[in-house]
């Protein structure tokens, strides 16, 4: 079997980037020569993994500085003699290797409003036709991979902004309930509000490295911010806003 | 020895695992209002349910409205060849409507028909089209549905937290609780619990191809057992008949039976239909005969009989292997199937976008062009905690297990589409019966302090000894034997070879030894997988060599029939004083209400 120059961070913040030279054939992933170090010259070389088909979103790193998962990437779209880095995910605190605290999107998915559905029909069913729910459904594609977080400069180079945003996987969750042909009660625009919406200035870095190939800016976060947008200009609104505050005598 | 600082936990009802089993669960219990949390060893999310894809199978008749509970039963049971708890059964095929809407209610897509009904696609055994889906990817609808409800919930999760032992009390043969490690810097976790629910999945790790991710060891089977639970059928494993074969990173990664159900067709190197030739007789007066009628069939199922490339899994996995064997695969060892000759590629994105983008990614292959690769895959245990199908409660009190480690509902071999409302229907009967059980508990069991001492003892074992293998050899080892000598094919010779394997793999799990700290280590945690899996691999050898005769996911080479005595035996595997044991039980029969279904037909 060739040999292929693998670089990868080892330890925590204090770190270092180590190379290993591991055998490799053509027909595997990163993530299969990743196990071949593991199970050879690593044996405590931390890396999550599950599903190994792009399914589960769990073996997300960072190879020759891209964001990506280990699973999907083909060791024959590597040239021979190439060296290979890989790096966690740059956007979650460090815990070893290349396994990242990510508990900052489990706490973001707690926030996000939840479904609830408008009533059944009666007899006990709901209606809905394919072409309404193909868009909820693209949404539903979501891996949890959390490569559009780590890609995304507004928390990538400002981690002061986690407090405000939720980050486009959210949003794109916010948008999945929001257009939900039952949805019910979220549709109102004040269910947007408090998510960090504005702080996207839509460069699309999160859907280039969407694996599940979700449209996450031109389909989730812009008809969002159209939404919002809509709301808070919209003059009638505007006037209503007034008056209804001026009734509750605040 | 060392004394180590153990973070401890008090629930009413703990849940082991957070796939669809241990979610509907936990939706359950906290629902009669019990202190509820989930342990689950992977970031919550990341359950092997993401990875179903083909559909979840109910009779709620969207498509053909003559469809209902008891041919869903009927089917089930005959897929299972007559094995099968037929109670468990019953109230499978019952209960999974409801279970669809349930989902549906909290917010699942499932596709749809022009009525704006819930779509149902054809499957394996299934008799009518009854699979509701998304797509391909039904399993991540339902997961991620379910998850997102128990987060609304606030129900606690501890995620990426292993449990290692189950505690009981043997004076009442009682659950007391649970002693467990975080993974990521290693340290203890206790809990204690009124009921525990295991819901923890599959054990097909023990093989070499498998369709399994890292976290099918069999923890809950395993952990069960040792606990004291009797286990049932753990004989039966479902290869299933088409996972990727080409390329290596790949192989054994599941290809959806909706390819068959949606027109696909297996292929040998001749390029003929060869599962024509495969009809068993139970199936023949329902299978088309011939390739003609199985293509009228697809369209409208009035106009012939089902495909035999439909035929339930065990027979499709069976005739691959042969194909195969007499030198009629495909290049690299499996057989095709192809559906870019038989439908549009509009059509075959439409309904199958993530197999497409399995194959064009990871094998260069593309499916609406080409036949894709496909041979038997280590898939599902059919076997595991035996339950009460009423309220999934083992034989040890307020242990309950759902979902694939629970046995009884699939017999000799699970139809697709069954697993993912197995997960609802029993998921949620398990957070009830717990629940019901929590509630008449007045008080926590004490955890015997020596048990406590004994488990630690042994989780830091793979530190203290040296010179050991590394446990990534004896997994290997393990997976290579259990492969060759207990896979589809079985002969009492190679199982008695592989019962001594397990022997020599105990004895090198032993001293087992690990490199680095418990700081997110994951040889280390194999190392402690490894007894999980080794257990396992003995259960089912055991109990596969009682079972003298072929039937469902054992097949039996020096016993090529079924035979009618076995048909009414169902094998019970338990520890007693540290070995396991395999014992003969009559099945019980079912009321003649539901055996009248399956005379005259």
């Amino acid at each position: 079997m060739p040999l292929v120059d693998l670089k990868v961070w080892r330890g925590d913040d204090n770190g270092e980037y180590i190379s290993y030279l591991v055998e490799y054939d053509e027909g595997e992933v990163i993530l299969d020569v990743v196990h071949r170090l593991q199970s050879t010259d690593a044996q405590d070389l931390a890396v999550r993994w599950n599903c190994k088909a792009g399914k589960c979103g769990s073996c997300s790193a960072e190879v020759n500085g891209k964001p990506s998962l280990m699973c999907m990437q083909r060791m024959v779209n590597f040239t021979p003699g190439e060296e290979i880095i890989i790096s966690p995910m740059k956007t979650f605190p460090l815990i070893k290797d290349l396994v990242t605290d990510v508990s900052w999107n489990y706490e973001n998915a707690r926030k996000v409003p939840a479904f609830s559905p408008k009533k059944v029909d009666t007899d006990g069913k709901h209606r809905m036709q394919q072409v309404d729910i193909e868009r909820g459904q693209e949404f539903h594609q979501c891996i949890e991979c959390y490569l559009c977080q780590d890609v995304c400069h507004v928390i990538r180079d400002h981690p002061e902004n986690k407090d405000n945003f939720v980050g486009p996987r959210f949003f794109v969750q916010i948008a999945s309930v929001n257009m939900h042909p039952l949805e019910s009660a979220s549709q109102k625009p004040s269910a947007l509000y408090g998510f960090g919406l504005d702080y996207c200035n839509i460069t699309k870095c999160c859907t280039e490295v969407c694996p599940a190939g979700i449209k996450i800016t031109d389909n989730a976060i812009i008809p969002l911010k159209e939404r919002l947008v809509d709301d808070k200009y919209d003059p009638v609104r505007w006037l209503g806003r007034i008056i209804s505050k001026g009734k509750s005598g605040k | 020895m060392t004394d180590y600082e153990i973070e401890e936990h008090e629930y009413d009802v703990l849940v082991i695992g957070a796939g669809g089993a241990g979610l509907r669960a936990a939706i359950e219990s906290l629902a009669f209002g019990c202190s509820t949390a989930i342990v689950c060893k992977s970031l919550f999310g990341k359950a092997h349910t993401v990875m179903a894809e083909g559909g979840m199978a109910a009779a709620m008749g969207n498509v053909y409205e003559e469809d209902n509970w008891k041919v869903h039963f009927r089917d089930t049971m005959r897929g299972g060849k007559m094995l099968n708890n037929w109670r468990m059964a019953q109230i499978h095929a019952q209960e999974a409507p409801d279970r669809v809407l349930e989902l549906e209610e909290w917010g699942a897509l499932f596709d749809r028909t022009e009525d704006g009904l819930i779509l149902q696609r054809d499957f394996g055994g299934h008799k009518y089209a009854r699979l509701a889906h998304v797509g391909d990817s039904t399993g991540l609808e339902m997961l991620r549905t379910e998850q997102q409800k128990a987060a609304s919930l606030g129900i606690k999760v501890f995620s990426e937290c292993t449990i290692n032992r189950l505690m009981v009390d043997k004076k009442t043969n009682s659950i007391s609780g649970a002693l467990g490690y975080w993974r990521e810097k290693g340290n203890l976790i206790k809990f204690k619990a009124k009921a525990i629910i295991i819901a923890t999945g599959g054990l097909g790790k023990m093989y070499a191809i498998t369709s399994n991710s890292w976290e099918g060891t069999g923890d809950g089977h395993a952990m069960a057992m040792m606990a004291g639970a009797e286990m049932v059928d753990m004989e039966f494993v479902q290869f299933h008949p088409t996972g990727m074969v080409w390329p290596p990173s790949v192989k054994g990664i599941l290809v959806t039976e909706g390819v068959r159900g949606d027109g696909g067709t297996l292929r040998n190197s001749t390029d003929k239909r060869f599962m024509f030739n495969y009809i068993p007789e139970m199936f023949a007066s329902e299978t088309a005969s011939t390739e003609d009628e199985a293509d009228s069939w697809y369209e409208d199922h009035s106009l012939g009989r089902r495909t035999p490339d439909l035929l339930p899994r065990d027979e499709v996995a069976r005739a691959i292997n042969s194909e195969v064997k007499a030198g009629r695969g495909s290049p690299h060892g499996g057989v095709f199937l192809d559906i870019a000759s038989r439908r549009s590629p509009e059509y075959i994105q439409k309904r199958l976008p993530s197999m497409y983008h399995q194959f064009k990614q990871l094998a260069g292959v593309d499916i609406t062009k080409e036949p894709m690769e496909v041979g038997p895959t280590c898939h599902y245990a059919m076997g595991g905690i035996k339950v009460n199908a009423e309220t999934a409660q083992s034989s040890v009190n307020g242990l309950f297990a759902a979902g694939e480690v629970a046995g009884g509902l699939h017999g000799a071999n699970r139809l697709g589409g069954n697993s993912l409302s197995d997960l609802v229907v029993f998921g949620r009967r398990a957070g009830k019966g717990a629940a019901d059980y929590a509630k008449n508990t007045e008080s926590f069991l004490p955890i015997d302090q020596i048990e406590i001492d004994k488990a630690i003892q042994n989780m830091m074992m793979p530190f203290d000894n040296s010179n050991g293998e590394n446990p990534y050899t004896i997994h290997k080892e393990l997976q290579d034997s259990m492969q060759k000598l207990a896979g589809i094919i079985r002969t009492e010779e190679e199982l008695v070879q592989m019962l001594s394997k397990v022997e020599d793999l105990k004895k090198k799990m032993l001293s087992v030894t690990v490199e680095g700290n418990r700081w997110f280590n994951p040889g280390w945690h194999l190392a402690l997988d490894l007894e999980f899996m080794l257990t396992n691999a003995e259960s089912l050898v055991r109990a596969a060599i009682e079972r003298k005769e072929s039937r469902g996911g054992h097949t039996r080479d020096d016993y090529p029939e079924a035979s009618k005595k076995f048909g009414e035996i169902n094998f019970i595997i338990k520890q007693v004083n540290g070995s396991i044991k395999v014992e003969p039980r009559q099945s019980d029969s079912m009321p003649d209400e539901l055996a009248e279904l399956f005379k005259d037909k």
